[in-house]
């Protein structure tokens, strides 16, 4: 008898742990770890060169391993906690990448120099397995812990500026506001805990389909504290106050890394939830979030009007660009979520270069600022396309990848019959074009005021080739341009992100219906 | 895979790329050159091109499956002339703006031929998605061309352009994508932005008016029509004249051409029902267009607001649904964008004399320059159509096919022909005639001047005395366009527009 009962209680301590689909998460672990270790050596080589190294390699391995990962059957792991199918896979890859381009843009930055290039390497590790780890939870309990380990990394990454106090600033703020939305978050799971008795995504699909629970006003609050929770993270109005400020104060590769991988991570947990855990009250949660993502995507665009900082200028694009993320998830179809998750493929490409050409400003002394682009078409051309071209994609003019995403957006939105939507997009997007061609006037239009004699009459200056100062360093350089060409190729030929988004979409639908 | 159209559409891009590799100061002539291979490719096409209905040189290749989008290309009446517009303009502009010197002149060309292949493959898209991709892209090289190359306060004319017309042609964006969901849904096909599978398979006749409302209004802003032509005096005033040639030649024509294409074969029964709002629109166009560019002191608006005037006419043409004011509007489309290249033209030339694009500052530019003003007076004439030019007889098209169908407002729209007779014989006197202004002084036409104009007027001419040609190809897609409406063929079945209405009633 106790051999029996020694059984059953090891089997419910110690549930079986499948190391080898495990082991992308777990090479992220131990890179942070690796990383630490290493940089504890003194040396220039070492922090400069070694550190960084060792902390790629553990992403770059780590995306391989998802990469193997991607069409193959779903597997639940850990007792069900964790669930690794296309959308986990193909929401790390972003992730990682997202990642990997944040090192790269960070490497020979400030930044790693004054915190600490190990402690900024692993902690950047830790919020990139936080925010894989989100992605493919399936359990409240795994969720929660995913969601404080991606956000916590990132409150002190903000901060890395140690000398600067808006980077410090930055820092206080994300934490405030970003406890605030976590409290919010996991007030709302133990409602819904409360109200369904489980903490499993599909338990509590079912137990809400079966338990009639749909006017159950402990379940409705706790899923509505859950959204708001969420909406605090995925800077969906109201709850985005936080975004500009700590996107103009975070250091910059910080900045471009969170507005992709956080918006990725938040989103991805949001389909899961509302595409299983809460699919049943469908019509309780779909109109409160078209009006959310209307408003969202108003106050992002009217937001980004007048700024001078491109630094906050993006952050409130990333706002009006969550609000557009959110109507593929409003409409609760495999449409929408493969419009969703096509759209973040495509916001990977468009924003991580203007990121890199605000690097290079900063780097020159020009700061983030409006006036920091002005005549850079002059100087430095090729960083000038590249900013021109993502400017583009992100107004979502055609022949871009921006074109392509919001054309899914708009079908999925019309055919889950939230066409009012549709057109909420496009007006946002009109309207974007006002503060995206404002950096785009800014780097190739002289003010008129300084014209003389008639125009269009003045001698031809030859291109200087210097690339203002971004010539010394050839990775801003690299991503700036890779990251358009990336535009334009996938506004030309969308097809392999699509069946990506599409794999995404279908592995997790396939499961709710 | 027929490649004609796709060549056609990506020359001009390839001409640039040429020009592009040549020294600064030759990058202007190699593109204007390359313009001339443009035409020697399109002249085949013309020779070849078969009177009928059909679709020619037709491409159909699936682009996005999962939307079911498709890289579809083809001509046929509708648009055979508008290409060639399209190439022949865009041939005087490259040439014109090679005699002048632009800063970073490869961005200026290379932005230039990416408005025409914009353009063309605007004109040639048989794909409902692609006609707005391509109708949008044009926006991009426009901005740079104004923002970067225009004049006076051209960073908010760049602005009040994009999104005017990016507004409008976002919602048709939004209105085409649900015609294709929602023509799926409803006749239980595949969905296909194919414009003959749409065709075949229209959205009922409720679900027709919003969809139409977006398309409308992205077609006529870009026409423009008033109200929705705040963009145009702005963007008029600071785009350069090479660019405004080929903008107010060809692209405006695209709003029209958009209606004939899109609107009236895919909602027939929208298009029937907001008829009078579209005719009112009209006559307020060739009114106020008349009246705004008799008031002008600078040419080159008085030339602006009579396209006003002049496209009013078009779309009086088109809403009139009846096969001669369709007709009417096709030719009248190709003799507007061929009057206009020269009145740009003579603008610029003007200019050139007197120091000054305005009426006021001119005067007796004539004195001295015979052959200038009498190439002026023949362009000037068939603007204001003369009968014995084409412009005549498309307009007595427009104006037959309104009387005969829609009386009252053919009544009115045909004072708009004696108002185009006073705003064009005054830009005439004030410029040509009058007393010599101080600042100017007359002066032949050169060489170079002779041979930009001499295309313009000798195509003004051809039309003159030939405009058979043109009417005899373009007839039998402007009947077919406008059958569905014609009481008496409906029953007897053309096209989708007839199937819809029957399932409706």
């Amino acid at each position: 008898m106790t051999a029996a009962a020694l059984n059953v209680l090891g089997a419910a301590t110690s549930p079986p742990i499948e190391y080898e689909t495990l082991l992308p998460f777990l090479v992220l672990a131990g890179g942070a770890v690796l990383t630490l270790i290493v940089s504890m050596f003194p040396g220039r080589f070492v922090q400069r060169a070694l550190t960084p190294i060792v902390a790629t390699s553990g992403l770059l391995a780590s995306l391989v391993l998802f990469a193997i990962q991607l069409n193959e059957p779903p597997e639940l792991l850990l007792s069900g906690s964790l669930r690794i199918d296309d959308l986990a896979v193909v929401f790390s890859l972003l992730i990682i990448t997202a990642a990997l381009v944040a090192t790269v843009l960070a490497w020979r930055g400030s930044t790693v120099r004054e915190a600490g290039s190990g402690e900024f390497y692993a902690l950047l590790l830790s919020a990139v397995l936080g925010m894989t780890l989100l992605v493919a939870s399936q359990n409240l309990v795994t969720l929660f812990l995913a969601l404080e380990l991606f956000s916590i990394p990132l409150y002190v990454l903000c901060g890395a500026d140690l000398r600067r106090n808006r980077s410090l600033e930055s820092g206080v703020k994300y934490l405030i506001i970003g406890s605030l939305g976590s409290v919010t978050l996991l007030y709302g799971l133990a409602f819904v805990f409360g109200a369904t008795g489980s903490t499993g995504y599909a338990e509590i699909g079912k137990a809400i389909a079966t338990g009639n629970l749909a006017d159950d006003a402990l379940l409705l609050v706790g899923v509505g504290l859950t959204l708001v929770g969420v909406a605090f993270k995925a800077s969906i109005a109201p709850f985005h106050q936080w975004t500009p400020d700590v996107y103009e104060g975070a250091p910059t590769p910080i900045t471009a890394f969170m507005s992709v991988a956080t918006k990725a991570a938040t989103f991805g947990l949001l389909l899961r939830l509302t595409g299983e855990a809460f699919l049943p009250l469908y019509h309780d949660w779909a109109p409160l979030l078209a009006v959310l993502a209307a408003v969202t995507i108003l106050v992002g665009n009217l937001g980004a009007l007048g700024q001078e900082s491109l630094k906050r200028m993006l952050a409130y694009s990333g706002v009006a660009q969550a609000g557009y993320l959110l109507i593929g998830v409003v409409v609760g179809t495999a449409l929408g979520a493969r419009a969703t998750v096509f759209y973040l493929l495509v916001y990977l490409l468009m924003n991580v270069g203007p990121f890199a050409v605000i690097i290079s400003r900063e780097r020159a002394g020009l700061g983030d600022g409006l006036t920091g682009m002005r005549n850079l078409g002059r100087e430095a051309p090729v960083m000038a396309w590249s900013m021109t071209i993502s400017m583009i994609t992100l107004a979502g003019l055609p022949i871009t990848a921006g074109f392509v995403g919001k054309l899914f957006l708009i079908e999925s939105a019309i055919d889950g019959r939230y066409a009012w939507l549709a057109v909420v997009l496009v007006l946002g997007s009109a309207l974007s074009l006002a503060y995206y061609l404002r950096v785009v006037a800014a780097m190739w239009m002289r003010p008129v005021a300084k014209r003389t004699g008639r125009p269009g009459r003045v001698a031809a200056v030859a291109g200087a080739a210097t690339e203002g100062g971004a010539g010394r360093f050839p990775e801003l350089v690299a991503i700036a341009v890779l990251a358009a060409l990336a535009s334009i190729v996938i506004g030309v030929w969308p097809q392999p992100l699509l069946d990506l988004a599409t794999d995404a979409a279908e592995a997790f639908f396939s499961l709710s219906n | 895979m027929n490649s004609a159209l796709t060549l056609l559409i990506l020359l001009p891009l390839i001409g640039a790329t040429i020009a592009a590799l040549a020294p600064v100061k030759q990058v202007g002539q190699i593109a204007a050159v390359m313009t001339l291979v443009q035409i020697g490719f399109l002249v085949p096409i013309l020779i070849d091109f078969q009177v009928g209905v059909e679709l020619q040189a037709y491409v159909d290749e699936i682009w996005i499956e999962e939307l079911g989008i498709h890289y579809a290309l083809g001509i046929d009446g509708l648009n055979i002339f508008m290409v060639a517009l399209t190439v022949f303009a865009w041939a005087i502009a490259t040439f014109w703006a090679a005699t002048k010197e632009w800063e970073q002149p490869r961005m200026f060309y290379a932005m230039l031929a990416l408005a025409e292949a914009g353009t063309i493959g605007a004109f040639v898209a048989q794909d409902l998605i692609l006609f707005i991709l391509f109708f949008d892209l044009l926006l991009i090289p426009f901005y740079f061309l104004i923002g970067m190359w225009g004049e006076g306060d051209r960073r908010r004319a760049t602005g009040t352009f994009m999104i005017y017309t990016l507004a409008g042609s976002l919602l048709m964006l939004v209105g085409a994508v649900a015609y294709g969901v929602i023509s799926s849904y409803q006749n239980q096909t595949e969905i296909s932005f194919l414009l003959s599978d749409l065709a075949a398979a229209p959205v009922g006749g409720s679900t027709q008016g919003w969809i139409f409302a977006g398309f409308a209004l992205a077609l006529l802003i870009k026409m423009p029509i008033p109200p929705l032509h705040g963009w145009m005096p702005i963007t008029y005033r600071s785009t350069p004249l090479p660019v405004l040639v080929v903008l107010s030649a060809v692209v405006a024509k695209l709003g029209a051409y958009g209606f004939l294409r899109v609107v009236l074969p895919l909602m027939p029964d929208a298009a029937n029902n907001f008829q009078h709002v579209l005719l009112v629109l009209a006559i307020i166009a060739i009114i106020y267009g008349s009246v705004m560019a008799f008031s002008q002191d600078e040419a080159r608006m008085v030339v602006g607001y009579s396209s006003v005037a002049q496209i009013g006419f078009v779309l009086l043409g088109i809403f009139v649904l009846d096969a001669k004011g369709a007709e009417g509007a096709l030719l009248q489309m190709l003799n507007h964008g061929i009057v206009v290249v020269g009145l740009m033209l003579v603008i610029g030339f003007l200019a050139a004399r007197s120091n000054s694009e305005r009426l006021s500052e001119m005067g007796g530019l004539a004195r001295s320059a015979p052959i200038f003003a009498v190439m002026f007076l023949i362009v000037a004439l068939a603007t204001l159509a003369m009968p014995g030019s084409a412009n005549f007889v498309g307009e007595l098209y427009i104006i037959f096919g309104a009387l005969s169908d829609q009386f009252v407002y053919g009544a009115i729209a045909t004072i708009g022909v004696p108002l185009a007779a006073v705003y064009m014989i005054r830009m005439f006197q004030k410029s040509m005639h009058n007393r010599e202004h101080a600042e100017g002084r007359s002066r032949e036409l050169n060489a170079t001047e002779f041979g930009l104009l001499l295309p313009a007027v000798l195509a003004v001419l051809a039309l003159a005395v030939y405009p058979q040609f043109v009417v005899e190809r373009i007839e039998p897609n402007a009947e077919f366009t406008v059958e569905a409406y014609q009481p008496s063929t409906a029953v007897a079945g053309g096209g989708g527009a007839a199937v819809s209405k029957e399932a409706d009633e």
